[in-house]
């Protein structure tokens, strides 16, 4: 039992190396096992998979193996309005999520800190939309501003809108979705690192003649550069494969399909396994790349 | 005495709009399972009724949807906090040289959009010849929640002293009883976060389990089939009885740790 196992070491005194080293792999292997077995192999089976060929038979759904790289030719030409649009509204979302977000965090996080029963209360409120299906939030959303809604109602009474625009299905509702969505992941991460932040700090830039607006630039924004940077990791990467959103049926329209879209669409209906497996192997490279500068920048131990 | 101004006034006044913001669909939700709507659809408010809260399970595919999500929520929280918390104690209390390819290898799976996840799992059942059903969905949810505990656990294994396991020993205690009686309570309530954030992210998912579910309903499966036909309340229902449960779980939780704190600067 490798619980009971852990009891006989601890971090300063490793009297044999040998039997640490076992407490270490009886403790790490099983997890680690796990996600090579169902983490790593299925990615690995997607790269396969995404340069199959149809399969001599002719059926649909049946691909052999044949080293189809013209598949993500394919993917590029056929999807590229899909797959700038992923990125553009991740990129949109996740600017608007942190100026949202910023100024929340420091609230929470650095002003309410002489008040915990508040800031445990308003954390608690940060994180409660984690709790309601997130199906059912986006579909709050759609009803709030669909057509025949009280605030729709008012746009078009008031001449703000003309009765012939709608809200809902535009590029701007499925940002709005999406930024609300994710907006907790973003507040979560500049919490944490903005509630260690040393207040201190500020007072020493003001008492050397710094304007407010000097200190929050050279002091309270460089110190808060690690909660910006896992917050818009957070933001960007799953709202870069959302699809829920974007669809007809909630936020989006036919004009708002996503690389998410496409890959359910292939691989659920058409059965087009090597696309949807080319597309989806893209998007992963695209995220693999942004985590791989990350960690450049920070290391890993800030990762977890 | 602080002199008054507006300026003083906007942080907190953003922060509690931006608060009313973020809560606003879950008023909505839960103030339409209320609603006495009699169609299929649960759009306009039609006056006030608790039948649908009194009668959900008249709607049969609602109810039995939630229970698989629960089932599929318990087992793959249990496997995953077991596993998780392994993972976070040898990665917090060890050094070994490929610390940080582990500390990679765990946030890969987080950082891993779902329909990719969803997909390459997807492919390699199908591969495999394994036709989707609970086990699959099972094995799927416990990959993304994996990573999840072991952040959750690992902030509690870093502020646990390591002298109080040596105190153990010191008094003639065998290594299990030193994890039984020292370690484990004491990372107890982190390992209980973990658990409710893999049980959340397990009984919200719905990409993923698209994928891998074949016929197997979930309730976020339901909702997301009925909103091309309109949800009704029935959903709303569970979804509120869930929010709330959730709710006064973590506020239990948060008094509860407001008190011992108390008590502890008191000593």
């Amino acid at each position: 039992m490798a619980f009971a196992a852990f009891g006989s070491g601890s971090a300063k005194e490793h009297k044999s190396p040998t039997k640490s080293s076992r407490i270490v792999l009886a403790l790490l292997m099983p997890g680690l096992v796990y996600l090579g077995l169902f983490f790593f192999t299925p990615l690995f089976s997607l790269v396969v998979t995404s340069l199959e060929a149809p399969a001599a038979s002719g059926g649909i759904g049946e691909y052999e193996y044949g080293f189809q790289w013209q598949n993500y030719v394919e993917v590029v030409t056929t999807y590229m309005p899909q797959i700038l649009r992923s990125f553009l509204y991740a990129s949109i979302a996740t600017i608007i999520a942190l100026l949202v977000s910023y100024p929340l965090a420091y609230f929470i996080g650095v002003k309410l800190r002489t008040r915990p029963m508040l800031q445990r209360l308003m954390l608690v409120l940060v994180i409660a939309p984690f709790f309601i299906s997130f199906l059912l939030r986006t579909i709050a959303w759609k009803q709030i501003f669909s057509d025949g809604g009280a605030l729709m109602q008012f746009a078009y009474s008031t001449g703000l809108m003309d009765k012939s625009q709608h809200f809902l299905g535009t590029d701007a509702a499925v940002i709005f979705g999406l930024t609300y969505n994710f907006i907790p992941f973003m507040t979560l991460p500049l919490f944490t690192t903005l509630e260690r932040f040393d207040v201190r700090l500020l007072e020493a830039g003001s008492d050397l003649y710094a304007n407010p607006a000097a200190v929050f630039r050279k002091i309270t924004l460089p110190l808060s550069m690690p909660g910006i940077i896992s917050g818009t990791l957070l933001v960007f990467i799953p709202i870069a494969g959302d699809y829920v959103n974007a669809g007809q049926n909630f936020l989006g329209s036919s004009k708002t399909s996503m690389i998410g879209t496409i890959v359910d669409t292939e691989f659920l209906q058409t059965q087009n396994y090597p696309i949807a497996s080319a597309l989806s192997v893209m998007l992963m490279a695209v995220i693999v790349a942004l985590v791989s500068l990350y960690v450049r920048s920070s290391g890993t131990e800030d990762l977890l | 005495m602080k002199r008054f101004s507006i300026g003083r006034l906007t942080l907190p006044a953003y922060s509690f709009l931006a608060m009313a913001f973020m809560l606003i669909p879950i008023v909505y939700t839960i103030v339409f399972s209320f609603n006495d709507s009699k169609q299929r659809t649960n759009t306009q408010w039609q006056g006030f009724t608790l039948d649908k809260w009194l009668g959900v399970c008249n709607k049969q595919e609602v109810c039995s949807a939630l229970g698989n999500s629960i089932f599929i929520g318990v087992v793959s929280t249990l496997i995953a906090t077991i596993l998780g918390t392994a993972l976070a104690i040898g990665l917090v209390r060890y050094k070994f040289k490929a610390k940080a390819l582990v500390n990679l290898a765990l946030f890969l799976p987080m950082a891993t959009p779902e329909v990719v996840l969803g997909a390459g799992l997807a492919g390699l059942f199908f591969n495999a010849g394994v036709g989707a059903g609970m086990p699959t969905v099972i094995i799927a949810h416990v990959v993304f929640c994996l990573s999840f505990v072991v952040v959750t656990v690992k902030a509690r294994v870093q502020t646990l002293d390591p002298v109080l396991e040596e105190a153990g020993r010191d008094l003639y205690a065998n290594p299990s009883q030193v994890f039984w009686k020292i370690t484990f309570p004491l990372l107890l309530p982190g390992i209980i976060s973990a658990a409710l954030l893999s049980f959340s992210l397990s009984f919200d998912d719905f990409i993923i389990t698209y994928f891998n579910s074949g016929s197997v309903e979930t309730f976020p499966k339901y909702v997301y089939v009925a909103a091309a036909r309109g949800v009704p309340a029935e959903a709303n229902v569970i979804a509120s009885a869930v929010f709330l449960a959730a709710i006064l779980i973590v506020l239990a939780t948060q008094i509860n740790g407001a008190f011992k704190r108390k008590r502890l600067a008191k000593k």
